[in-house]
């Protein structure tokens, strides 16, 4: 399956080189010159520092043990050890893959795929199934003893550097002893702490440049172990498009729950009520009073409540369509159409409630746009299974120009054609004809309850007659 | 009112509505033979019964698709007199026509009404009449509908305006009575134009029911 969204969270490592880089990396790759007048050195700097801050003590605990472990067996004690490793691996690979930002602009996205179920067990049986929890695991591993040693390097080298320069001023505050010591040389003339604040301010951008690659190591690193890979974003997006197919399907049996429970109840109890009525009425009749014709109009009014339910129902979703599927559903619309319709539909099987839904009502906003705006003396729909798909066309011969941003309703249309997977084009140049082509999955119904039924149903349905 | 009196087997899911159409039809003087809620209790009552007419709904159990009107189809394939009553919430001239292609070759009358008509209870009476009697009632909602699409076919090209007004009503199962009221006009001229629009459908005298095979002719001109 291809899908652009895939392609635009590869990223992208190669930069052109006059654009704003948006990771260190890309930085580094634009000469030393550049890099040291930007943000990146900086920002790698604090990268090191925060994770040296938070790796230490972790790996310092983890590595020399806490005081329970110490009295633990070796082998309970490596235990131990592996049981936090694999406790702590999610959440430091979450802080990790958020902390990235400071030295990486395009965030990391989670590997993780969403459990279908909920539950803990769940859960549980996903992310151990899961290769991202692996490579969290080893990423774990790795912050607790190489990690660390990568920040602290960085940290020191700009520590030194930071030192070499700044100790001559601190030093008449503060009494530090002979201040510096290189090899044989004693720093103690003012001629000395000159010269070492010199070689503090040449080797500055030297360690802006070594912090810069560390972080881009380490960043590297954390990208290759816990950002998620292409397989597993080809599967979010099938999980993802599953989903939105679910919610589509739920959305179509709410519809018809709304039409049914609409009919069985509102639609009946009027229908009684306008029964009783007219039974009054007809009483009333024979008695030469003005009653009944008071009664007769309180059953008008119900009638045309009952009429406008029923358009309501209709319009949520009619029961030709469920009964007798798109072809006659849009010859139905047709009917009504003020402009002459020719509808020709041809399909073999039932589809899916949610396609043929979305089809019906595809084609029922195509002729309702024809009506509105087309100024068209007549239009022509066509439905063909092509390939796998049901292509339906809705053409007209009115004055053209209709575009698919101008009216809210296409957008509309376009959406719910959209979330069964399908397509909508509209191909209306200045002058007409205009052209609406909705192409849906063609997704049948293998259930026999909803399996198609035709006119003639005698010879099939035998059990009903 | 003339008032024959006719065996009905009623189906109907709605235990109110159900109820409701049973007084109805009893107070004004029909046997309602048995009253069912789903389409093969229908056909076990009809043969059980052989009433004069069936009334059903559309939509009912078991399917709650088209049940009703599959079954009350079937029916009438194997007992050719049955008359037929549809009662429906569904103005679907597919139904309608299905309805009436199946009473092709049968004697039995036939209606299809939205259940709206129930409430103006002498004509809803008139229409059991009509179809107990071999007529056809088909609602005035669905002849509209069809009158509009057909309105530019063949054979209905061929009729005049008035001409096509009147096969309207016919198809409604109006008298020329009321057809002449309807139209304000005299039930003569309404006579002439029906004589026209069977002879420009080619109808003769010996086809037999001509108000029917005209009203058919009128729905199944194919688009």
């Amino acid at each position: 399956m291809s899908n652009p969204s895939i392609g635009a969270q590869v990223r992208a490592n190669a930069c052109p080189p006059d654009a704003i880089p948006l990771n260190c990396r890309q930085a580094l790759a634009r000469g030393p010159r550049l890099l040291l007048t930007s943000s990146w050195p900086w920002r790698s700097f604090g990268y090191l520092f925060c994770g040296a801050l938070v790796a230490l003590p972790v790996a310092g605990g983890v590595t020399n043990g806490l005081f329970f472990i110490k009295s633990l067996p070796g082998y309970a004690e490596l235990m131990v050890v592996l049981l936090l490793t694999v406790l702590i691996a999610m959440p430091v690979a979450a802080v990790e893959r958020f902390r990235l930002r400071m030295v990486d602009t395009e965030p990391v996205g989670n590997p993780h795929v969403t459990p279908g179920e909920p539950g803990l067990r769940a859960w549980l049986w996903l992310r151990v199934g899961e290769a991202a929890t692996w490579r969290e695991f080893g990423y774990a591993i790795a912050w607790t003893s190489l990690l660390p040693l990568i920040d602290l390097s960085g940290v020191l080298l700009v520590g030194v550097v930071v030192i070499l320069v700044l100790a001559p001023f601190v030093e008449p505050l503060v009494d530090l002893g002979p201040l510096v010591i290189l090899g044989f040389w004693h720093v103690s003339t003012p001629l000395d702490k000159g010269l070492v604040v010199l070689l503090g301010l040449a080797l500055l951008p030297l360690a802006a440049y070594l912090v810069t690659v560390l972080a881009v190591g380490r960043a590297s690193f954390v990208r290759l172990l816990l950002a998620p890979r292409e397989s597993e974003l080809v599967a979010r997006v099938q999980a993802l498009t599953r989903s939105r197919i679910r919610l589509a399907d739920a959305f179509e049996a709410e519809r018809r729950r709304i039409e049914r429970d609409l009919h069985d109840g509102a639609q009946q109890r009027l229908v009684g009520l306008i029964m009783t009525l007219g039974v009054v009425e007809h009483e009333f009749a024979q008695e030469q009073s003005d009653r009944a014709e008071l009664v007769a109009n309180a059953r008008k009014q119900a009638e045309g409540v009952l009429a406008e339910l029923r358009e309501l129902i209709h319009g949520i979703h009619p029961q030709l369509l469920t009964a007798r599927g798109v072809a006659a559903a849009v010859a139905e619309v047709a009917d009504r159409s003020p402009v002459p319709v020719d509808v020709d539909i041809t399909i073999a099987q039932r589809l899916v409630p949610a396609v043929e839904s979305v089809a019906y009502f595809a084609v029922k906003e195509g002729l309702a746009n024809v009506v509105k705006h087309s100024r068209a003396r007549a239009a022509r729909v066509t439905g063909r299974q092509e390939r796998d798909h049901l292509v339906l066309r809705v053409v007209d011969d009115g004055v053209g120009g209709a575009r698919p941003e101008g009216g809210s309703g296409l957008q509309g249309l376009a959406d719910r054609v959209a979330v069964v997977g399908g397509r909508l084009k509209l191909l209306s140049p200045p002058g007409g004809p205009t052209e609406l082509v909705v192409e849906l999955p063609w997704r049948t119904v293998n259930s026999a309850s909803c399996s198609p039924r035709t006119t003639s149903c005698c010879e099939k349905d035998s059990s009903n007659c | 009112m003339a008032n024959s009196q006719f065996r009905i087997v009623l189906a109907e899911d709605d235990v109110l509505l159900r109820e409701g159409l049973v007084q109805l039809l009893k107070r004004f003087g029909h046997e309602v033979v048995a009253a069912v809620d789903d389409s093969r209790g229908l056909s076990e009552a009809v043969e059980m019964y052989r009433p004069d007419i069936v009334v059903t709904d559309v939509r009912m159990p078991p399917d709650f698709n088209d049940d009703g009107l599959r079954a009350a189809m079937c029916l009438r394939g194997r007992y050719p007199a049955l008359a037929v009553l549809v009662l429906t919430q569904y103005a679907a001239t597919a139904y309608a026509c299905e309805l009436l292609e199946s009473g092709e070759h049968s004697g039995g009358g036939l209606g299809y009404l939205l259940k709206d008509r129930i409430g103006a209870v002498a004509e809803f009476l008139a229409a059991i009449e009509r179809v107990g009697t071999g007529g056809t009632v088909i609602d005035q909602e669905v002849v509209w509908q069809l009158l509009r699409r057909r309105q530019m076919n063949e054979p209905l090209s061929r009729l005049s305006p008035r001409e096509r007004g009147v096969l309207a009503l016919m198809a409604e199962g109006k008298t020329n009575a009321v057809i002449a009221a309807a139209l304000n006009v005299s039930q003569p001229t309404v006579a002439k134009n029906i004589g026209s629009i069977f002879l420009k459908f080619g109808l003769s005298e010996d086809d037999g029911h001509r108000r029917v095979l005209a009203v058919l002719t009128y729905l199944r001109s194919s688009p």
